[in-house]
């Protein structure tokens, strides 16, 4: 049994812990030298952003936080799979198509979204339908000026949003927990309003893969659900679209899915909060504390019955 | 090893002490932050995952001994209940000061309004009575059949804490499934024998001898 033997090794041969350590350290820094030298060019930081009249003066959730507690069902169902598995996602080439209800259909390359209009960061509330929150500073630009390259029709009345479908990169779709490809929809006034964004980056950098990464959509007055991340298509619709979520359990998630506390979800409450990071709960704000903004889209809709 | 070399209270001690290792690990990873971004979400759900599971042990207990005939499994049974009802209170607990601050109102109106609330708070309240006629003195005072009438009801506990955990979860209810198998294995077992002793009984009252005669421990 030779694998029990220990092999013979003579002392001349091993090398003297003082010197290995000392070649990896030389290793390691030349590394970081090499790689320090194509950064600019590769991985540019995108941030720090234009600051934005939208945005909270609140304490900022951890970046560790951040991007550590995500709900990414693709990547599994557990708050820290997506930080575990979505390193595989692959954000490279990136495009988004625009279709449906609209004159002039198209593609676009990442590159050139991000040329459309000026990265601003936006320090978002972000309220989860399960009970907890987080104050992000988003780096992103307003959906519209995205919406807007594809002219939609008069007859457009909906936006739908197709997120990301890698099978061989997302363990989670093997299991049949949503209907794939995750979508998400809203009403055109709702998808053209100034609070509405895509993010392409957080805390002044690209968006980390299990946030959403390459580009996602920031709704802040919804549920975070609402917000789909790794978007690829938009579609132009005169139909409220059915989303994901409906799908799965149309008596407890609606197409608005608005932040209210005074509207519960049928297992749960939905008054309070546990801001992450804190201790006590805080009361849950009409349209996640956005009221003055967007109230006003919703003038005389019963947003008991349009939950 | 052979069970009868075990010494009772050898054994009981090892199980208590294993069995206040989740409640260490929760308490050790609060003193060093090492929960993530929500520490009091995973000890509220830690702490149930451990009451669900020294109910499903506890249930193990019987069957176990029915199988294999080995006496250990009996002589820790009481105490796993203890610490079913145990982890029952701290969950409950967690749910009553770091979810809802003592609010009873909020409580109350939870309990009433929300099925997965009810059937956790009902499963608690069933294991009140049982956690307290634990013991030997209440078995003699109700009498053997009696107490074991209302101890039956743990079965009902089983079913109604693995509700309280199917209905709390969003979408994903692999893991409540899993638990659900358990149960369901661990119950039938008990139907399982139930009607091999009628059919030996029946069997004992006939003419068949040899085939009787392997019904010896009914």
């Amino acid at each position: 049994m030779h694998i029990l033997k220990k092999p013979h090794i003579p002392p001349s041969e091993i090398t003297p812990q003082v010197v290995y350590t000392r070649r990896r350290n030389f290793l390691q820094l030349s590394a970081g030298l090499v790689i320090a030298g194509l950064l600019p060019e590769a991985q540019a930081k995108l941030g720090p952003g234009k600051a934005s009249v939208f945005s909270t003066t609140e304490t900022l959730t951890s970046l560790k936080n951040v991007t550590s507690y995500n709900n990414f069902y693709e990547f599994g169902t557990a708050k820290e799979d997506p930080a575990e598995y979505a390193h595989t996602l692959r954000t490279k080439p990136w495009t988004v198509s625009i279709e449906g209800l609209v004159k002039r259909p198209r593609t676009l390359g990442l590159e050139d979204i991000l040329k459309l209009a000026p990265l601003e960061e936006r320090i978002y509330r972000l309220r989860c339908v399960e009970g907890w929150s987080m104050v992000i500073p988003w780096l992103g630009f307003p959906l519209a000026s995205l919406l807007r390259q594809a002219e939609p029709l008069g007859s457009a009345k909906y936006v739908e949003f197709i997120t990301a479908l890698q099978p061989d990169t997302m363990p989670g779709i093997r299991r049949g927990v949503l209907d794939w490809p995750y979508t998400e929809g809203l009403r055109l006034d709702e998808a053209m309003h100034p609070l509405t964004i895509m993010a392409a980056g957080l805390y002044g950098d690209i968006l980390p893969n299990q946030n959403g990464a390459p580009l996602r959509l920031v709704v802040p007055w919804k549920y975070g659900f609402k917000s789909g991340k790794s978007v690829v298509k938009i579609r132009f619709t005169d139909r409220e679209p059915r989303t994901t979520w409906m799908k799965s359990s149309p008596s407890e998630y609606g197409f608005y899915s608005n932040v209210n506390p005074a509207v519960d979800h049928p297992r749960w409450s939905q008054a309070n909060e546990r801001r992450i990071g804190e201790f006590f709960k805080r009361k849950t704000l009409l349209f996640n504390g956005y009221a003055d903004q967007v109230a006003q889209l919703y003038t005389g809709l019963d947003l008991r019955k349009y939950f | 090893m052979n069970s009868r070399e075990l010494k009772p209270n050898g054994l009981k001690l090892f199980v208590f002490i294993a069995s206040l290792i989740p409640l260490g690990w929760y308490a050790w990873g609060i003193q060093t932050d090492n929960l993530g971004a929500n520490p009091i979400e995973v000890v509220t759900r830690g702490l149930g995952t451990w009451t669900l599971n020294f109910l499903l042990i506890t249930l193990a207990a019987t069957p176990l001994r029915h199988y294999t005939g080995w006496t250990w499994p009996l002589i820790i049974r009481r105490m796993l209940g203890l610490f079913a009802f145990f982890y029952a209170g701290l969950h409950l607990t967690t749910y009553l000061w770091f979810d809802q601050f003592f609010d009873w109102l909020a409580i109350g109106k939870d309990i009433f309004k929300r099925p997965f609330i009810t059937a956790g708070m009902a499963t608690f309240l069933l294991l009140i009575p049982l956690a307290v006629t634990s013991n030997a003195r209440a078995i003699r005072k109700l009498g053997g059949r009696r107490w074991q009438q209302l101890h039956r009801m743990v079965y009902l506990c089983g079913v109604l804490a693995v509700l309280h955990y199917t209905w709390m979860v969003k979408a994903d209810i692999s893991n409540p499934l899993i638990y659900w198998a358990i149960l369901a294995v661990l119950l039938s077992a008990r139907g399982l024998w139930r009607i091999q002793k009628i059919q030996c009984q029946r069997l004992k009252n006939s003419t068949h001898r040899t085939k009787a005669a392997r019904c010896e421990k009914y």
